[in-house]
């Protein structure tokens, strides 16, 4: 076995794993709030106003990192899955039933702060632009398997049937885009680009890169915390679990 | 101890399938039934104003028919699930992507078919223009299998659960998003005078690949649920 798969090995390992997350999740979250509030602040204070839409343009640097989260956390979601179902390892069962309801959240923010940014803008909360639709659809997507996990008495037959949902999901994800691109054209062509004509300045480019940066190391230490505590639940018969429970200090 | 060919197989339990949907013959109505009644309460909320339901009439029919066949998914492997005959397919010799083929052929036979025939009555009772009805039947024979087959995968994964209905209807619904659109989007083509041929030969092409791949999904999801 060369390095590389023994590391895997181990990392796939319960305890292991456990250790890691315990360890590296509060550095995740610090990291992620310290440049999340440096992004704020570049994009709410240093960065200039937009020509066109004045102050109303900065909900952009919470709205876009969100809806490539939203994006990104479904592929961790699906590639994950895809593990878990061909190599039946269990860390990853858990890690992808635990990217499902981040990844939602971060959809619902997506939609939220884009119909808010929608309302002055496009002068309406809703508007079924192709975006917005197929961003709907997502989060249907992620329901989906959230539902079906938690419908499922047996906890390890649950991840691997909500796996299997994810990765019909994937395959659908692209289709309904472009589903719905077809059918929004047909209809009326998309009347308001995003940014305008302008392409992104880079005192604007800066903030939203930094932001992109603090929302996927949300997203890993989050995922981190919740896949412990799944994990510790499944494995609460076990003797690692159970030395941590009475507090035994680390299991070695 | 030999075992028959697949295609005996097939056929037994098709025939097996058909036998017991002919036995309880009422209950096979109920989608029909369901979807004339969804039709009949859009002109009671919209009013019945013949040039503003024939506007939105191929939209109506065609939720009202992915409504009615959601529900009839239920029944696709509940009795079968119940009874135990779901385990004794499962473990049997014949590749079990066939054996669910074939369950889902005729699941469509005894929901999407009735509700293809009625479809002409309830085009005409929100006035679609008749010029528009074949590209609504052609929409609807290639729609029908594809919900058909979306639908055995997600009842595949629910199979065993008490209370599915809600839960499969979110699970089914982004699948069904496309075709409703292009289905939906040929008719709506065909009424304004555009060409509608393009979304029907999407619907074709997304058949001919679920046709194949869904029954393997679907025997996978199934395996999942039942192991």
């Amino acid at each position: 076995m060369n390095t590389l798969t023994l590391w895997f090995h181990k990392f796939g390992s319960p305890p292991v794993f456990h250790r890691i997350a315990v360890r590296l999740a509060p550095w995740l979250f610090g990291f992620a709030v310290i440049c999340g509030l440096a992004a704020l602040y570049g994009g709410l204070v240093v960065a200039p106003a937009d020509y066109q839409q004045s102050d109303a343009y900065r909900i952009i640097f919470i709205h876009v990192p969100c809806a490539w989260m939203s994006l990104f956390a479904y592929f961790f979601m699906a590639a994950n899955a895809f593990i878990a179902l061909v190599w039946r390892i269990k860390i990853s069962e858990i890690l992808a039933m635990a990217s499902a309801p981040v990844g939602a959240v971060f959809t619902a923010i997506t939609l939220i702060t884009g119909s808010i940014w929608g309302k002055p803008m496009w002068g309406t909360w809703w508007t079924w632009d192709a975006r917005l639709t197929s961003e709907l659809v997502l989060l249907f997507l992620y329901l989906g398997v959230i539902g079906l996990y938690n419908a499922i008495e047996d906890r390890r037959q649950a991840a691997r049937a909500a796996a299997f949902l994810a990765l019909v999901g994937i395959v659908n994800v692209p289709i309904v885009h472009f589903s719905v691109n077809w059918w929004n054209t047909l209809h009326q062509g998309s009347t308001v680009r995003l940014l305008g004509p302008s392409r992104i300045d880079e005192s604007m480019l800066w903030p939203l890169l930094l932001m992109a940066l603090a929302t996927h190391v949300w997203f890993f230490a989050s995922v981190l915390v919740r896949a412990r505590v799944s994990l510790v639940e499944l494995e609460g018969g076990k003797e690692w679990a159970r030395e941590i429970a009475l507090g035994k200090g680390e299991p070695a | 101890m030999r075992y028959g060919t697949n295609a005996s197989a097939c056929a037994a339990l098709v025939r097996r399938d058909l036998l017991l949907t002919w036995r309880r013959r009422g209950d096979a109505l109920n989608p029909v039934l369901f979807a004339v009644i969804v039709v009949v309460l859009f002109p009671l909320a919209l009013g019945p104003e013949p040039n503003q339901l024939a506007r939105i009439s191929a939209g109506i029919v065609f939720v009202a028919i992915l409504l009615a066949g959601l529900l009839a998914l239920d029944t696709l492997f509940r009795g079968d699930h119940e009874d135990g005959s779901l385990e004794q397919l499962v473990l049997s010799p014949h590749p079990l992507p066939l054996l669910l083929g074939s369950k889902i052929a005729v699941h469509w036979l005894t929901t999407g078919l009735p509700l293809i025939v009625v479809a002409p009555v309830l085009a005409e009772m929100l006035h679609l223009p008749r010029s528009v009805l074949p590209v609504l039947l052609a929409a609807l024979a290639l729609a029908t299998p594809l919900l058909s087959l979306f639908g055995a995968v997600c009842v595949a994964l629910t199979v065993g659960m008490r209370r599915s209905g809600m839960l499969l209807a979110l699970l089914v619904l982004p699948l069904y998003v496309p075709v409703l659109i292009f289905a939906a989007g040929a008719c709506n083509a065909a009424q304004s005078g555009l060409a509608y041929l393009a979304p029907l030969l999407w619907l074709g092409a997304a058949l001919a690949l679920a046709l194949v791949l869904a029954p393997l999904a679907c025997a996978a999801a199934l395996r999942i649920s039942i192991s």
